[in-house]
Parts: structure tokens; sequence; C-alpha cells
């Protein structure tokens, strides 16, 4: 269960951006999954079930209009540059550098409508192959890479416009 | 669900499996054949190369660990004050029933009360009711067949 409760975090995380969202929509998920426990098919694996609650969750908390407003309101990023990490403190310059480009680029992917964010967070961040996020979204493989395509298009050209 | 891209072609296709390392080993060969003939392609490449590099570099921010001792608790807490709605929902309703119905008997047992107060007082309790029925049924009817509910607005 503790890959679950990581899985779903990190999956929450990537579609809301706000940590105490991705908590606090995570745990809902488990909780409605326990609840409906008995419409669970033991044939097939469990985290793509899970998956459907939690994302089901997430759509309904961006679509919510206050959920919008009080995004804009927050303040905090919900990605780290490793290169921040692994810089030198005599090179602030540099982690600047850094921080400003995963600034933009959060933004950026904030901005792309959630079915394409979805797909590219799940491919860039959580490692996930194209048959994977196609089972978990219950989607045909050519779907996910349109949505992908679509998503690296926006933010390549975001980032070129940046660099 | 929403925001839904077009299908891609061939070129396109191998070129995100090239980036995300799902390229099969036959087809590297007329990946390379086509980023020679095509420009854009090329250019394409380059573009989401520098962005898998930069993207590369980045993860999602890990949560404090006390985020991850207390996330159970959390979890059954909420499940606990699932169960609780639920019980004192229906304490609520039967109570309250059992009482609206107590005092509707009182009203029509008490003979100093106009008989046309006694017919006003129960239609506006069945027409209550009714109200109550019918709103629910619907929200019912909406939720198990509204095709657009999962759109984003």
């Amino acid at each position: 269960m503790a890959i679950y409760m990581q899985r779903c975090y990190y999956a929450a995380l990537g579609m809301v951006g706000s940590p105490q969202d991705a908590e606090d929509l995570s745990q809902e998920a488990f909780a409605r999954a326990f609840k409906a426990r008995a419409r669970l098919d033991p044939d097939r694996p469990f985290y793509p079930w899970l998956y459907q609650i939690l994302r089901r969750l997430c759509y309904n908390f961006t679509r919510d209009t206050s959920t919008r407003r009080r995004k804009l309101e927050r303040a905090g990023s919900w990605l780290v540059a490793e290169a921040t990490v692994r810089a030198s403190v005599d090179d602030p310059e540099r982690v600047r550098a850094t921080d400003e480009l995963r600034d933009e680029l959060e933004r950026a992917i904030e901005d792309l409508p959630l079915a394409q964010r979805e797909v590219f967070v799940l491919k860039e961040f959580e490692g996930l192959k194209y048959r994977e996020i196609a089972e978990l979204l219950d989607v045909p493989i050519g779907t996910v890479m349109s949505r992908l395509y679509a998503a690296r298009h926006k933010l390549a050209a975001q980032l070129e416009g940046l660099e | 669900m929403t925001d839904e891209a077009g299908p891609i072609s061939r070129s396109r296709e191998l070129l995100l499996q090239a980036l995300d390392g799902e390229l099969a080993p036959g087809e590297q060969v007329e990946l390379e054949r086509l980023l020679l003939d095509n420009p854009e392609l090329r250019e394409e490449w380059d573009r989401f190369s520098r962005l898998k590099e930069v993207t590369g570099n980045m993860k999602l921010r890990n949560p404090p660990q006390e985020m991850w001792d207390g996330y159970w608790n959390s979890v059954y807490g909420r499940f606990e004050r699932g169960i609780a709605w639920i019980l004192v929902s229906i304490g609520a309703i039967v109570l309250g029933s059992w009482g609206a119905w107590s005092g509707v008997q009182d009203l029509m047992a008490d003979a100093d009360l106009p008989t046309f107060v006694k017919w006003s007082i129960l239609a506006l309790i069945v027409g209550l009711v009714m109200l109550l029925v019918s709103v629910l049924r619907y929200r019912i009817f909406v939720s198990r067949t509204d095709p657009y509910k999962e759109i984003e607005r």
C-alpha cells in the first residue's frame, strides 16, 4: 500500500500542482476506493482502478472555479531542479537561472489542458511507458502519443521563447 | 476527456518514441532517414530534445516525511467521518420525519383549529415532500446520464 500511496500522491501533485491539495485528493481517493471496494474486479490490477478514482477527483478539483482562484493565489513550486541540489553554494548565478527556468516550466505545464498535462507528467516525471499510461487512462496508445506531442509542442515553443 | 489532440503522423510518432527510448531497433534507421529528408522534423527534434534535457533535470518535489507518517491516519479519519455523516443524516431524517408526523397528528386532532387550516397544513407538507422527491430524483438521473459531466468548463 505504501507504493500506491506514493504513486497516488505524485500523480495528484502532477495534475493539481499543489502539495497540500495533492495530499488531500490522494487521501480522498483511498477513502473512496475503500468505500467502493465491492466494485473492484479481483482479476484486474488495482492501481489503474484507483487511478481512475483519483483522476476524476483531480479533474473535478481543477474544474472548480474557486479552486482556480485559489491556484492563482498559490505560491511555491511543485517541481525541483536536480541541478539546484547539486550546484554548489558558490555558484548562485547558476542556481538562480535554474530556479527561473523551473518556475517558467511549471507555469507552462500548468497552462496545458489537463488531459495533456496528465500524460506529460506521467511520462516525464513518473517515467511510465506509453503502454502503461494508456492502461492507466484507459485510452489507446495513439491518444497518449497525440496528447504528449501536443504538450511537448506547446512547451518546447515556450521554452524557446525563454532562451 | 477534454482538449483532445488530433492524431499525429508516423514521423512524429517515431520522433516521440526515439526521445522516450521506446523506438524499436528497426525504426532507428527510418527515423534517421526522415530527419535527413525533412528539415522541419529535424528542427522539431532539436526543440523537443532541448525540452527533454530540461525536464530530465527536474523531478516532482518530495513532501516532508511527516506527511507520509500521518498519511493513513488521515485516510482512516476520512472514512470514519464518511460513516459518521451517513449515520447522522439517517438519524436526522428519521427523527425529523417522526417529529413532523407527530406535530401534524396533534394539529389534526386539535378540535379548535379550523378545517381549512388543517387542510392547508396537509397540502403544504405533501407539496414539500413531493418537491423534495422530485429534486432528488432529477439529481440522481442527471448524475447517472449526463454525458458532459467530465468535461472541463
